[in-house]
């Protein structure tokens, strides 16, 4: 009842919890539109997944297609983006190498997403000992340098979109497991859990039903703020020769090939930077003004 | 007669340190004795009050009870059968007949789900989801006087005592005998304490309930109990009718509790008993009688000689060398 | 500029008013808030969640939210407006003329500095030597029932209880010798048992400072045993307010009477049906017109509805005690047990 007070005086009639529940999708809609940088960002990232979506359907010329221009031509009325060294169109490219990268992020993210929940379910709730295994395994791999890791799973696997999405996948688990695992932990306790307990609720249901929903809120955000870091770490993969295989085109291998003909012309780097350059910003805006939405101390209420 | 729980010699410990560090340390029993040794039975339509601050024990009794902790010895029976050592299936099956009500009215309400989703999850933790939920809901926020708008809502949209309701009507979800109300009071206004207070009453009315009340406020105690215990550091030192402890206290720190409690009045003559220190760790108990280092009436024996269960005739028991004989000033 | 000599309060809050922004809307914390605290004289303020009370010690000693915005209203200290003075000034002033202590003991701590050192930081402006500040130190830790308290300056907050910890914040609290404090629901975490040593604790004290004390609370019980004048909030008003025997013995407001009757240290007879208040608190994004009570009062009736109450002066058992309500059935010229009809 205190509680009640020192809430009036805290930041009374602020509903943080009303942004979770009924309406938030129209609730936080509405604080989206206030926030400028976050608009902008929302903006570059329907422009940017959009374009790999309908990447097919919008390309001006077949991506692997060779002497569909000059060699090395820079930007004209026909090729916006200029030609690469074999005369393909450096647009086309772009928007399909686009298609790789989200796909490389949604796979890997989403692989990374379901195993990091469950393991930091069970690293939060179960025993300490369980808890102590995980952790060493979580730091352990964290410990371990990406691309390091990621030339020796290519020696192992040959590379590959999958081998990316693979070494991607890996690495990020540890970094969400560790956040579910210590949001799970600090709600083990919550009267709400116990009071489940207490009704009688296996730990199947706890975990699904009443820790689940109240983790991956954070969990969600910090993933789309990953999806610029997943999708650089699949161009530099793939810059290193370790990912896709020509003629397919990501914008990794678009800075490679561009690197090798930099003297030429500089409209293959620029191609192949400028996407990722636009993704980043767009995710990153968009994914602090959402952080910003969702967490009440950092909201301002005037 | 037997009663609907009997509870007998029930002793808790929790684990103070790892067995690491125990050995390291040289500390030979790293547990404290959150519960030592307490009996009691509540009969069929009985309300037994717990009072006791903090470290008293009287939680841990609570939650043993309702079996998410294991007691160390004793017994404990509800409706004829042990509950110790029972599995998490079996106990399961009892609890459709025992249930709690937590002390944080909004916290013990799972966040993200909506009110009508929160009181029939007892239907769907036993498998009883073949019956009709929605009206189950309608029938129990009727029971516990809400409206049925209600049912959509999210906990936080709730006031304290809107928030405690839902909690009652949860616990009677499932129709049980005996409700654990642990602190039903803590954090509302006074002016609106008396609405659950009053709820229980009339349900226990209704419905034949045994309620087991978990308060540090006296003053609750008085007006919704039969019986009460008073506990310090995880032991009974002094229980029986409501009424009469009131009037005649036996153990000093029932005095002093009572008067800790005092009528809102600045005339009344501060007949405040003021208890020197504080509750003692639970890891350094005191010798003798363990209330002896706050005990205003302090003597020799005290210090040395932990006192026996004394009774008196009209159903009262205390641990005290030196029980009060005087009347309180009511 | 009004003179300061010995009879003028220490404290004069005036007609204060304050809102707090939210994405739904103003909502109306305080609303036309008066209170006086006379030097050396102890004050309660006492209601229920949402009143106010903790906001407005806040405001007093203004910490307050971002969101926290004074829209009228003076706070005359020892004769200046805290409002009208720049956060530098204030820094001046807490700490040093005006302490406060919280609710919390748990969190009122530093848990990474010794004792020693916070209790050392809050004398900062003090003259004097690191040695006598320590020992003044010491001096004060004993004073507050601290055992040890030479050897357990240099223990960490952890390291003591909850009731330990409030005795150390209100020790550093009084060190400075202020000549206000505020205490807001200093006892509310705590055992009723411990509640007892630290009310008495304050009394002792407040008797040796001599300093003014504002204490904010819902336990009527300590009100009663402490504080010599009162002043009852309900929902962001003021509703009644005057020497504490006034209070108690004879509640002018229907709110006061009402929360007095639900007290259930006050009924006598064992009984199943204790009383309430039914009703919740006002929306304080949408206030009511009229009387901020109306809806849950007893003795409502159609003025009520209409108009809001003037504060009226009623009779005091104190000599010069002046005890008001804002109630329209206190209206000079009406009988005192107004027998209205009610609407």
């Amino acid at each position: 009842m205190s509680a009640a007070d020192t809430d009036v005086q805290k930041s009374p009639g602020h509903d943080a919890e009303s942004v979770r529940g009924a309406g938030a999708l129209l609730q936080a809609w509405r604080l989206l539109r206030r926030d400028q940088l976050g608009m902008f960002g929302l903006v570059l990232v329907v422009l940017m997944v959009g374009s790999a979506i309908f990447a097919d359907l919008i390309v001006p010329y077949e991506p692997s297609q060779i002497l569909v221009g000059p060699r090395m031509g820079p930007p004209s009325w026909e090729h916006w983006l200029g030609t690469d060294h074999l005369g393909r169109d450096l647009l086309s490219r772009v928007v399909k190498g686009g298609q790789v990268a989200f796909m490389v992020a949604l796979a890997s993210l989403g692989a990374a997403l379901t195993f990091g929940i469950l393991l930091g379910l069970l690293a939060g709730f179960g025993p300490q000992w369980l808890d102590n295994v995980f952790l060493l395994l979580f730091d352990g791999v964290r410990a371990f340098p990406v691309i390091i890791f990621g030339l020796a799973t290519v020696t192992l696997m040959g590379p590959s979109l999958w081998t990316v999405v693979f070494v991607v996948a890996v690495t990020s688990i540890p970094i969400y497991a560790r956040i579910v695992r210590t949001q799970t932990q600090a709600l083990k306790n919550n009267e709400f859990i116990v009071a489940e307990r207490a009704m009688g609720a296996g730990t199947g249901r706890i975990l699904g039903v009443h820790v689940l929903p109240n983790v991956v809120g954070p969990l969600l955000i910090l993933a789309s703020m990953d999806v610029p870091l997943v999708i650089t770490t699949e161009a530099g993969l793939s810059f290193l020769g370790m990912g896709v295989r020509p003629p397919t085109p990501s914008w990794g291998t678009l800075l490679n090939d561009g690197y090798n003909y930099i003297r030429n012309s500089p409209w293959p780097v620029i191609a192949g930077g400028i996407p990722i350059v636009i993704t980043t910003l767009g995710f990153t805006f968009l994914g602090e003004a959402l952080r910003d939405i969702f967490d009440p101390k950092l909201r301002k209420d005037l | 007669m037997s009663a609907l729980l009997e509870v007998e010699n029930l002793r808790v410990r929790f684990r103070a340190m790892s067995p690491l560090r125990a050995m390291a340390t040289g500390v030979k029993d790293p547990f404290i004795e959150a519960v030592c040794g307490v009996s009691f039975r509540i009969g069929a339509g009985e309300t037994l009050g717990l009072v006791g601050e903090s470290g008293s024990g009287k939680s841990t009794i609570a939650r043993t009870v309702m079996g998410l902790l294991q007691p160390a010895e004793g017994s404990i029976r509800f409706d004829g059968q042990d509950l110790v050592g029972l599995g998490r299936g079996e106990f399961n099956r009892v609890r459709r007949n025992m249930s709690m009500m937590f002390q944080d009215p909004v916290g013990s309400l799972s966040p993200r789900l909506t009110i009508r989703s929160l009181i029939v999850e007892p239907f769907k933790i036993h498998g009883l989801s073949d019956r009709e939920l929605d009206a189950e809901a309608k029938r129990l926020l009727e029971m516990v006087g809400l409206s049925v708008d209600f049912a959509g809502r999210f906990p936080h949209q709730l006031s304290g005592g809107q928030a405690r309701r839902v909690g009652v009507a949860r616990a009677l979800a499932l129709d049980p005998k005996l409700i654990i109300a642990d602190e039903p009071t803590a954090g509302l206004d006074v002016s609106v304490q008396g609405e659950v207070l009053n709820l229980l009453a009339r349900l226990q009315n209704d419905l034949g309930l045994s309620i087991l009340i978990i308060t540090h406020n006296l003053n609750v105690v008085r007006h919704i109990t039969d019986r009460m215990a008073i506990m310090y550091l995880g032991q009974f030192v002094e229980h029986g009718p409501t009424e009469e402890i009131f009037y005649h206290p036996r153990h000093p720190y029932t005095q002093a509790l009572l008067s800790a409690n005092p009528e809102p009045d600045p005339d009344a003559v501060s007949s405040r008993v003021e208890i020197s220190g504080e509750v003692p760790s639970l890891m350094n108990r005191p010798a003798g009688c363990e209330f002896h280092t706050r005990c205003p009436y302090v003597q020799d024996l005290c210090r040395s000689e932990p006192p026996a269960l004394a009774s008196d005739s009209d159903g009262r028991a205390y641990t005290c060398h030196f029980p009060l004989q005087h009347d309180r000033a009511a | 500029m009004a003179t300061r000599d010995d009879t003028a309060p220490l404290l004069d809050v005036r007609n204060l008013s304050l809102d707090f922004g939210s994405p739904r809307g103003r909502v109306h914390a305080l609303r036309d808030v008066s209170l006086t605290v006379p030097k050396g004289r102890i004050v309660g303020v006492v209601g229920e969640s949402g009143c106010g009370k903790s906001t407005l010690a806040s405001t007093v000693i203004r910490l307050l939210a971002a969101n926290a915005d004074v829209t009228a209203g003076e706070i005359e200290f020892e004769g200046r407006d805290l409002l009208r003075l720049s956060e530098a000034e204030m820094r001046q002033l807490r700490g040093r003329r005006m302490s406060m202590v919280f609710q919390d003991p748990m969190t009122a701590l530093n848990p990474v500095r010794s004792i020693e050192a916070q209790m050392l930081d809050i004398q900062y402006r003090e003259p004097g030597s690191a040695e006598d500040k320590r020992r003044r130190a010491i001096e004060m830790l004993d004073k507050v029932g601290i055992p040890d308290p030479a050897n357990r300056l240099e223990a960490y907050p952890h390291q003591f209880s909850g009731g330990m910890r409030q005795r150390i914040c209100i020790a550093m609290a009084l060190l400075v010798e202020p000549a206000l404090l505020l205490a807001d629901e200093p006892t509310t975490a705590l055992d009723a048992t411990l509640e007892v040593q630290i009310v008495h604790l304050l009394q002792r004290l407040q008797q040796d400072v001599g300093c003014s004390i504002v204490f904010v609370s819902h336990h009527l019980g300590t009100i009663a045993e402490l504080c010599d004048d009162v002043v009852v909030m309900y929902a962001g008003e003021v509703v009644e307010s005057g020497p504490v025997r006034d209070i108690f013995r004879n509640p002018g407001h229907p709110y006061t009477q009402a929360l007095l009757a639900c007290d259930p240290g006050r009924i006598r007879e064992k009984t199943r049906q204790l009383p309430t208040i039914p009703g919740e608190v006002p929306d304080l994004r949408r206030v009511p017109s009229g009387c901020i009570f109306k809806a849950r009062c007893s003795e409502r009736h159609d003025r009520c509805d209409r108009e809001a109450p003037e504060s009226h002066r009623l009779e005091s058992a104190v000599a010069g005690g002046e005890h008001r309500a804002k109630c329209h059935l206190r209206e000079p010229g009406r009988s005192r047990a107004a027998a209205e009809v009610p609407s």
